[in-house]
């Protein structure tokens, strides 16, 4: 059996941290903060020199029109990016206090203290409802006692306001729920790790109106005490449940750079670039 | 003068057209007659042929002397079970993981040669896997042996599963491994616990295909498990199959041996053909048998 | 909070990939699947290095001149391939010669005339008598084809065809004929297998095109669909061959294995797979063994480079068409 995958991550993330140096520590004022951050899929540079500073507890929409790269922006928070054959990362990203792309840093510690929910819902499909919440420790390898991680499936499940939907059918599988209550699933799940940043990639783009309606809800719920960076097309969204927007626009040579970040009812009424105004007013993308 | 002819022109040749068209059409539906037909008859004529010598004795007892009538080969049918469990035990870790490691890792210059060495494998012919076998096991333990001709199975039997592994785990969805990744999750712990679930049913696809393959497998048992007349007696001794024991009654002069054969080959078919049938009732979506 | 540039300090950006990054269970996961694989490559190679081994004594005792020898006679240790060669290309050929267009015309019929749950039957039928095992295939063709054709089809030949050499001498039933027949029913399914799904990576504007342009159906295949396939169909027929060439057990029960040559199919014959199943137990001499692998080696090397000349093919189509195979 595989020690190293019991290991709690702050083990590893204590170890990598003498690695960045006193001199580059990172403001603890920002629970996500990424410098002069580039990502590539082989040969094409899809985001270059973004860097932005997250504040904790917030909620922090990311917007722009469609292949601008602010999905790979977020991938790149995750190390989810590097999964991708031939894909590389450039520039530093910090969570807390950890430079996750610091050489000793595992990516699979930074994941754990990281979530992320994608586009479209994908719990487990062989796993039930209980499973799939479960997953992230168990699969981890910890021993949680049967009762604590009974009370943890049920905390976790109330945080994503989908407990009184599925308190009698937590032994169904996963993909038997609808479309909206798998999404708040994947929350839930998430959720259960733990994490002190939470990533959402268009996470209503399948949904139906009620269920984002919930899902916008539950966002503003959390972000009392999780950070939640969101990406998503739609600008309504953007506005209703973020308080910080970064504007993300890919230039003639396809390259996503960071136009505008600002409080978001800045951003929306008086935008600074005439990039961010043209968009926000639907003259492009 | 001009004008009529043009209008004729076009519909006389579309009329020589559609003739033309037709007789493909007739042609290629009495292709399809002719391949389905000796299917048909062969699987008709093991059924009659076949039904007449089944019996009891046929699966539990041991081949009578030449001339005295009865007996049966219970001692191939349990040798062919101990075969393919030998086959197994050998292809299946070694399909798996190669499955594994085409589907998972795959993606470079050593999966595309891996990948394309498999697909050769297939077409070996069985034969000169058995002469493979036989070199390397039967000549070295001086003897005909139950492992040399489960080796020589499991030779067969590796591309198929190992191919059906590698499908059956790219069609896991990215997104499933995504989120087990984006939980902190190993991707080792991915892919045993999260992946390799998910794409259980096409393993099993996989393997019950390499059984179906292996099960009426004759020429590589030829100088391996070499046949016998006798209950099995461990892996290291020579051991009886039904396809060998039908090949010798076949080809022997004796009518009692012959329906004999018929009956085996009934059982046989059966069980090939139902397998075949199960795979297909298990995945919907219809797989390649065939390559 | 401004962020602090980071370019006073340049550093080498950690770039790592999967491999690069992966912890220690990650690589060591890794290093075990990658171990099976090379098991199977490794496989591969002790088969090639095993027959060629067994080869060497008959290789040097009889030089090329082993593929030319007409005489097989190990009472005598003469051991001449050439009866084998001849009967396994000859009834290969002739089962290419009758499966070639069937399989073709079925794949054609599926792909481009049936409706598509007529045409799931029928691939579900074709696939089903390629999962036949040929010792099945070999009882029936003993016991059914074989009087069938000693009776009615091969009279008939040489009533038909009176003095002409491809029918001559007595009607056995086994001979060159019923081994090319009972291959030709075992290939039939792997051309129609290939061919349709080389067909059907053809894109669908493809044939709208040229129906549009007012093609018949017919048309529209011969036009449109097969230029696109051809190299995959050739693909398929190479691996149907492949796969009669090195055919065992089927043809010994059907081609009454007696090393000559003869021009008429409806002589008795013999194949290189079928010399090694009656003979290779019997063969009591060192060289005897030998001759025989070398047998099996020239077997081995022919139905490899129709595997791989085959594939090459195949996914040539998958690459013109524009479906590459991953």
């Amino acid at each position: 059996m595989d020690r190293t995958g019991a290991r709690p991550p702050e083990a590893l993330l204590e170890a990598a941290a003498p690695a960045r140096g006193a001199a580059v520590a990172a403001p603890a004022a920002s629970a996500v903060r990424i410098d002069s951050l580039g990502a590539w899929y082989g040969a094409r540079k899809a985001i270059e020199g973004i860097s932005l500073a997250i504040a904790p507890r917030t909620v922090t929409a990311v917007i722009g029109p469609s292949g601008c790269g602010k999905s790979t922006l977020i991938r790149c928070v995750d190390r989810l990016h590097e999964v991708t054959p031939g894909a590389r990362v450039e520039g530093r990203v910090h969570v807390g206090d950890v430079d996750i792309y610091a050489p000793g840093t595992d990516p699979v510690a930074v994941r754990s203290m990281v979530g992320m929910v994608f586009q479209k819902p994908n719990p487990f499909p062989t796993m039930s409802v209980y499973e799939n919440v479960a997953a992230g420790p168990r699969l981890r390898g910890s021993r949680i006692p049967r009762g604590a991680l009974d009370d943890l499936v049920e905390r976790n499940l109330r945080r994503a306001a989908l407990w009184d939907e599925v308190k009698d059918k937590l032994g169904r599988p996963g993909a038997d729920l609808s479309g909206g209550q798998q999404q708040r699933l994947c929350i839930a799940r998430a959720l259960a790790t733990d994490p002190a940043v939470l990533l959402m990639d268009e996470p209503c783009s399948a949904l139906d109106p009620i269920s984002t309606y919930r899902i916008e809800e539950l966002m503003r719920e959390l972000a009392g005490d999780v950070t939640i960076v969101i990406v998503t097309h739609n600008m309504q969204q953007a506005s209703r449940v973020s308080e910080w927007t970064a504007f993300v626009l890919a230039g003639d040579d396809g390259i996503g750079r960071l136009v505008e970040f600002d409080a978001t009812e800045q951003l929306f009424t008086k935008p600074a670039d005439p990039r961010t105004e043209a968009y926000i007013t639907g003259r492009f993308g | 003068m001009a004008s009529p002819a043009l209008a004729v022109r076009p519909a006389l040749a579309l009329g020589r057209r559609r003739v033309v068209d037709r007789a493909m059409s007739v042609l290629f539906v009495a292709a399809t007659v002719a391949a389905v037909t000796p299917l048909l008859l062969v699987v008709g004529y093991i059924a009659v042929q076949g039904a007449h010598g089944l019996s009891i004795a046929l699966v539990t007892q041991l081949p009578a002397p030449v001339g005295e009538p009865g007996g049966g080969m219970g001692n191939a049918f349990v040798g062919s079970a101990i075969l393919i469990a030998v086959a197994s035990a050998i292809a299946l870790p070694v399909g798996i993981l190669s499955g594994v490691y085409l589907s998972e890792f795959g993606g470079g210059r050593f999966g595309d040669v891996l990948r394309f060495f498999t697909d050769v494998l297939t077409g070996v012919p069985s034969i000169v896997v058995g002469i493979v076998a036989y070199t390397i096991l039967v000549v070295p333990l001086r003897s005909f042996s139950a492992l040399s001709g489960g080796f020589a199975l499991s030779i067969i039997m590796i591309p198929t599963v190992a191919r059906t592994t590698e499908e059956a785990l790219k069609r896991v969805p990215l997104t499933i491994r995504e989120a087990s990744l984006a939980l902190g999750v190993h991707e080792w712990t991915t892919i045993l616990r999260v992946v390799i679930p998910t794409g259980l049913a096409g393993i099993v696809t996989g393997a019950m295909l390499g059984i179906a393959r292996i099960s009426g497998e004759t020429a590589p048992l030829l100088f391996t498990a070499f046949g016998s007349a006798f209950w099995q007696q461990g892996l290291l001794k020579p051991i009886a199959a039904v396809p060998l024991q039908i090949f010798q009654y076949a080809i022997s002069p004796y009518t009692d041996w012959h329906e004999q054969a018929w009956a085996a080959a009934l059982i046989l078919m059966l069980l090939v053909l139902g397998l075949n049938v199960a795979i297909r009732a298990v995945t919907r979506t219809g797989f390649r048998t065939v390559r | 909070m401004a962020t602090t540039a980071p370019e006073s300090r340049p550093r080498r950006p950690p770039t790592r990939g999967l491999l690069g990054g992966a912890s220690v269970p990650d690589a060591a996961f890794r290093a075990v699947a990658l171990a099976f694989g090379a098991l199977v490559l490794a496989l591969i190679a002790a088969m090639v290095a095993v027959m060629v081994q067994g080869s060497v004594h008959a290789i040097q005792r009889f030089g090329l001149g082993f593929l030319s020898g007409t005489l097989w006679s190990p009472n005598d240790r003469i051991f001449g391939a050439l009866p084998f060669i001849y009967g396994t290309v000859v009834s290969s050929l002739l089962a290419l010669l009758i499966a070639t267009p069937i399989g073709l015309g079925v794949a054609i019929f599926l792909v481009e005339m049936a409706p598509h749950h007529v045409s799931n039957a029928i691939s579900v039928l074709v696939e089903l008598l390629a999962a036949i095992p040929s010792v099945l295939l070999g009882l029936w063709g003993i016991f059914v084809m074989v009087p069938f054709l000693q009776r009615t089809v091969e009279p008939a030949l040489q009533a038909v065809f009176p003095g002409v050499p491809l029918f001559e001498g007595a009607p056995y039933g086994v001979g060159l004929l019923a081994a090319g027949l009972i291959l030709a029913i075992m290939i039939v399914p792997t051309i129609v297998a290939i061919s349709r799904d080389v067909m059907a990576t053809v894109p669908v504007a493809q044939r709208e095109a040229m129906l549009a342009l007012g093609a018949t159906p017919w048309e529209t295949t011969r036009r449109a669909v097969l230029p696109y396939a051809t190299s995959g169909i050739l693909g398929a027929v190479v691996l149907g061959l492949g796969r009669a060439l090195g055919e065992t057990m089927a043809v010994t029960m059907v081609i009454g294995n007696r090393p000559v040559i003869s021009p008429s199919l409806l002589e008795p014959s013999y194949t290189m797979a079928s010399v090694l199943a009656n003979e290779f137990t019997d063969a009591t001499y060192d060289l005897y063994v030998s001759a025989l692998i070398e047998i099996g080696l020239v077997l081995f090397g022919i139905t490899i480079l129709m595997n791989v000349a085959a594939r090459l093919l195949v996914r040539r189509t998958a690459r013109v068409s524009g479906r590459g195979e991953r």
